[in-house]
């Protein structure tokens, strides 16, 4: 008998010991990895809790003697970049006032196009998605020009409407084709029965099909607030320095040429300016996974 | 009379490919016929025409007497059952019953007394608060017949509702949709590959292959007098033995295959034509007559038992004759040994013959 050799009889669970290679390895690299994240957020946390003085005695890593949320004042509402210095205030309302009119456009248009495309087979619905998808591998420098000149043509050129404009098309290939295969996933026979019950286009979509996409919506409204806000290079090119989004008044405030470099402000701006995705990722997290891992669709 | 359904000459093509070819159907008031056919012979496909869900290439679709070709879904006076039941998973019960009605715009107290009466006709009143996902399988199939019943319809639709539900509850729930023609006296019509729920539930049944009607009759003379092979080999289980050999016509026909020589005495032909052709035997395995029981059969054989196949309800033989494998049917308190001899006999009467080449019945 082979099992003689063994000291104890094996009975249920078989024991697992903690310090196994395996365990050693997966959360050796895990622990390494999420140093390789953690550590300049760290950074720029403590540096933007610092006074100058204390930064330029040139210990990164060492916590704040005294903690001062003076940088973070002077970020928010005191810095300047060209001749405004109101600090980063004007950019962050900037940004909202662009965000959420195009978040909002950009989700609902390529909500119905997505559910379109996928339960109403209408004549030349391939031809549309397959340019739809081509849309989405066009590099955006391409058509940066282009975009100037419509923009310009029909006046809204430089204002946040025009930029609106912009990223909700700019939004519409990725969007549609996750709307799309979301609504794809919906099985078909729900959509005939509500056929059968005689809803519609627009009663099938607002009826059956919306409410039970919640996940889906949320996924494209962190794709979106997250791409439309860390955008910098549509803010640039299609803004005036008086419309400047967010990340662009970002980059002139650290990138300025004149005077001390304040590294203190500038990771106060930068924390700031990255809080918004930040948060959105935090309440809703949990359906973004969800929304992710869709096509569980179960009547 | 006034058909319930009438199909005329329906053809549905996807670009290249013909799924249904010139298909002429007629489903009188109240019958029950079920479409039956092994996957993608075109039954469902079927089925979504005479629904509104598909547009046809050509022909014609009548219900009650109205041509509806080109009539929206829900103006044809139809109810449908799906296999997945798509119930809506946001709804409670109560609001999946209601969604059509609802559509429609029909009074709250209308609304309310049909959805009362389509709940207690399927003993689902309890039911009606739950959401989808709180219900079994079967209850959610009951919901959804519930939603084709409150629409108050002519004609339900059937899309091979039980084969999603286990063994048990789908033989339960057939007898209760039985129940409910026998009750409501709808015209039904209900798509399924389950051999069993065709004989059991259907006033007749359209067996389909390629998009093709094979044979549309009562559930009996399908299975007894299958018009070709595909038919008699897709009805039964176990399915029917076949024994390729040449037919004589000479007093009452004569099959002879390889050892074998049979006179057909009894056996109806259909058709007339003479001289010596290639055939095929066609025996149900529950037709023959084993050992004692053989002796009374006007054709009787002996061979030796190669597998032996227990069943529950019964046991299943095998053997071999004119250069065939087949299998008889015994009670299964019938001991079969693999080895031992078996005497066999049939009635050429309940047999089946068929044209080798065509396949059609003889």
């Amino acid at each position: 008998m082979s099992d003689a050799t063994l000291a104890i009889e094996p009975s249920g669970p078989k024991p697992k010991p903690i310090f196994s290679r395996r365990n050693i390895i997966v959360y050796g690299s895990l622990i390494v990895i999420c140093l390789y994240y953690l550590v300049p957020l760290y950074v720029m946390v403590v540096t933007s809790l610092k006074g100058m003085p204390e930064i330029r005695l040139g210990n990164i890593f060492s916590p704040p003697l005294e903690i001062t949320f003076q940088p973070w004042v002077k970020a928010w509402a005191e810095a300047c970049t060209g001749l405004n210095c109101d600090g980063l205030s004007r950019g962050f309302w900037n940004s909202v006032r662009i965000l959420i009119p195009s978040v909002i456009v950009s989700i609902i248009i390529a909500s119905v196009n997505g559910y379109a495309l996928a339960n109403w087979r209408f004549k030349g619905a391939n031809i549309f998605f397959t340019i739809l998808i081509f849309g989405s591998f066009i590099p955006y420098q391409v058509m940066l020009y282009p975009i100037v000149i419509i923009l310009r043509e029909i006046g809204l050129y430089g204002s946040l409407t025009g930029l609106v404009i912009v990223h909700t098309i700019f939004g519409m290939p990725i969007l549609t084709l996750l709307f799309r295969n979301y609504f794809t996933s919906v099985p078909e026979e729900l959509f005939k029965a509500a056929r059968i019950d005689g809803a519609g286009f627009w009663g099938i979509y607002f009826r059956i099909m919306l409410p039970m996409s919640l996940p889906i919506f949320v996924v494209a409204m962190i794709l979106q607030v997250t791409g439309i806000w860390n955008d910098f290079l549509f803010g640039v090119v299609y803004t005036k320095p008086d419309t400047y989004p967010m990340t662009v008044q970002l980059n002139n405030i650290v990138n300025s040429v004149q005077g001390v470099k304040e590294y203190n402000v500038n990771m106060a701006a930068t924390i700031i300016t990255g809080l918004v995705p930040l948060t959105v990722y935090f309440i809703s997290g949990k359906l973004f996974v969800r929304g992710i891992a869709a096509g569980a669709v179960k009547g | 009379m006034q058909h319930s359904v009438s199909i005329k000459d329906l053809t549905l093509s996807f670009g290249n490919l013909t799924v249904l070819d010139s298909l002429n159907l007629d489903v009188s008031q109240g019958e029950f016929i079920v479409l039956l056919g092994p996957s993608g012979c075109g039954k469902s496909t079927l089925l979504n025409c005479i629904a509104g869900l598909l547009d046809v290439t050509g022909g014609q679709i009548f219900i009650s007497g109205k041509n509806v070709t080109w009539t929206e879904p829900k103006d044809r006076g139809i109810g449908m059952v799906f296999q997945s039941y798509a119930l809506y998973p946001q709804m409670t019960v109560e609001r999946n019953l209601s969604f059509g009605l609802r559509v429609a715009g029909l009074p709250k107290a209308e609304i309310e007394q049909r959805v009362k009466r389509a709940s207690e006709v399927l003993q689902i009143e309890p039911l009606l608060n739950r959401k989808p996902a709180a219900l079994s399988g079967g209850q959610r199939q009951r919901v959804a017949i519930g939603r084709a019943l409150v629409r108050d319809v002519d004609v339900f639709l059937f899309d091979e509702p039980l084969s999603n539900l286990d063994a048990k509850l789908r033989s339960e729930l057939r007898v209760e949709i039985k129940r409910l023609h026998q009750r409501l006296k709808n015209t039904m019509i209900y798509v399924t590959h389950d051999q069993i729920e065709a004989l059991t539930l259907a006033d007749r049944v359209a067996i389909m292959k390629g998009g093709i009607i094979q044979q549309l009759d009562a559930p009996h003379t399908i299975y007894h007098k299958p018009v070709n092979l595909f038919v008699a080999g897709f009805m039964g289980s176990p399915s029917m033995n076949f024994i390729s050999g040449k037919l004589a016509r000479t007093d009452g026909g004569r099959f002879t295959a390889d050892g074998v020589d049979w006179g057909l005495k009894g056996y109806e032909f259909g058709t007339t034509s003479g001289g010596e052709q290639g055939a095929v035997l066609g025996i149900r395995p529950e037709h023959f007559g084993v050992n004692g029981a053989s002796e009374s059969m006007p054709i009787q054989f002996e061979g030796e038992i190669e597998v032996v196949e227990p069943m529950g309800s019964d046991t299943v033989g095998w053997t071999s004759v004119g250069g065939s494998q087949i299998k008889f049917r015994v009670d299964s308190e019938t001991a079969l040994h693999v080895g031992d001899r078996v005497k066999l006999g049939f009635d050429p009467q309940r047999a089946s013959v068929f044209d080798e080449q065509s396949g059609d019945r003889l």
